[in-house]
This record gives C-alpha cells, structure tokens and sequence, in this order.
C-alpha cells in the first residue's frame, strides 16, 4: 500500500500519492474560474463605458444637416385622404404624404423607427401601420400608438409654395 | 453557532469573492441600461443626456475596476494562507 501514501518521485515524502498525481485542487480551480469571470465582467464593463464615450463623442461633433428644398407635389394634386408616395432628402430616403384636410397635408418618413419596415397609411384607422410587428403611429405626429418602435416618425417639413408643395426639412 | 470566522479562509475568500461578483453584475447591468438610453436619447435628437450618461458610465467602471483589484487581492491572500499552511 506504499503506493497509496507516497510519491515516488520529487513529492514530499509525508504527501499521498493522488496529491501528487492529482495537484490541481477543485476549490483552485472555481478561484481562477472566478477571477477570470471577474476579469470578464470588468472588461464588458469597460465596453459599456467606451460606448458611452463614443456616444458623447458623436454628439459633441454632431453638425446640424443642412437640408434641400424639393417640390414634391402640387397643391390639391391627391385627394382628401389620399397618399402620395416620395423620397426626400436623398433618394433613398423614401417618404409618405397624406392629405388629411382640404389645406393640410402631413408627411412622414416612411421607414419604421422599430427595423425599418416601410410604413403605410390606414384610411379606415386614420394612422400609419408598419405591416412587419404591427407598429402603429399618429398620423397627427407621428407619434408611436402601439408596437415595438419606441421612436416617432421623423416628420418632413412642408411649405405651401405657390401651387407647390416643398419639402424643407427632416424633424425628428 | 459557528460565525463566518469559524469557516476555512478560502471558504470566506469564497463568499468576499461572490458578494464582488455579484456587484459587478448588479452595475453592468446598469451600464448596459445607460447605454441604450444614451443611444435612444441620441437617435432622437436628444443630445444633452451624452455627457451625464458617459460620466456615470465612467464611475461605474472605476467602481467594478476597484472590486476586481479587491476579488485580485482576496484570492491572493487566501492562496498566500493556503500555501502557508
Ligand atoms: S419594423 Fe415596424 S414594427 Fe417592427
């Protein structure tokens, strides 16, 4: 039963063998085990923090977009709760317009605030449905109804120009 | 009834290390709140909130900074008294 008690090799001679053999004790390993998921921690920590940085950074050099001025329809050109389909201020940027009185007329980003499903408007609702996660908004803001978009629509500035309508600016 | 001075030093190393973990979760969950409510305020136009988001942000790395050199500094020395033993 030597075997049992003693190390052959280089161990102290008072040790048992399996503490020889078996030298990575459990409660050691659940230390470094710790001390890593620490380390882990602290670093996602510091993560959480650059990306409030860059955040701060964005916003301190953040420039106030100078937008164009685009005609984008004629005055009485659609119906009272009719829809006119643009894009505004790039062409990628695609936008909707309702006339919602005899005079007035709203336009939207038509890009949902949740994952940018294009938007579209219920006449027999009277707001603005995202078809993707039912995300509904008010057509009198754009504010967020019901839905997972937590954001309002960005609303397109519009100016009676004569017989035109002219998009101005992007708010929100 | 035994009193946690009556435990092993590692077991109470253990405990010292746990209770540091669990705060450090406790702020990073923080953390990542601030960080999408900075991000949101900022998408919507909303860019006053940076600056108070990124200090507390700040503060509570320093703080989980400072319980990871405690949890360093716990274990060494529960390592240093086992060794001595
Ligand atoms: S993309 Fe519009 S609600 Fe989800």
């Amino acid at each position: 039963m030597n075997w049992l008690r003693r190390g052959s090799s280089g161990g102290t001679p008072s040790e048992p063998l399996w503490k020889e053999e078996f030298s990575v004790r459990t409660a050691d390993e659940r230390y470094v085990t710790r001390r890593q998921l620490t380390k882990f921690l602290v670093l996602t920590s510091l993560g959480m923090f650059v990306g409030n940085i860059w955040i701060l950074i964005r916003s301190l050099f953040y420039k106030v977009p100078v937008y164009p001025q685009q005609p984008v329809a004629q005055l009485g050109e659609i119906p009272v709760g009719g829809v006119k389909l643009f894009s505004y201020p790039t062409k990628d940027d695609h936008c909707i317009m309702i006339r919602t009185g005899k005079d007035e007329y709203v336009s939207y980003s038509q890009k949902c605030t949740h994952l940018s499903c294009a938007v579209y408007y219920s006449q027999a609702e009277n707001r603005l449905e995202c078809p993707c996660h039912k995300g509904f908004f008010s057509i009198k803001d754009g504010a967020v109804l019901q839905g997972p978009p937590s954001r309002p629509l960005p609303r397109i500035v519009l100016e009676a120009r004569g017989e035109q309508l002219v998009a101005i600016e992007v708010k929100g | 009834m035994p009193t946690s001075n009556d435990r092993p030093p590692q077991n109470r190393g253990l405990t010292a290390i746990v209770g540091a973990m669990s705060l450090i979760t406790v702020l990073l969950i923080v953390q990542i709140w601030l960080l999408s409510a900075a991000l949101e305020s900022f998408l919507s136009g909303n860019r006053h909130s940076a600056l108070p988001a990124a200090i507390f942000s700040g503060v509570m790395f320093l703080i989980c900074l400072g319980l990871y050199a405690f949890v360093d500094r716990v274990d060494s020395e529960v390592r240093g008294s086992e060794n001595g033993r």
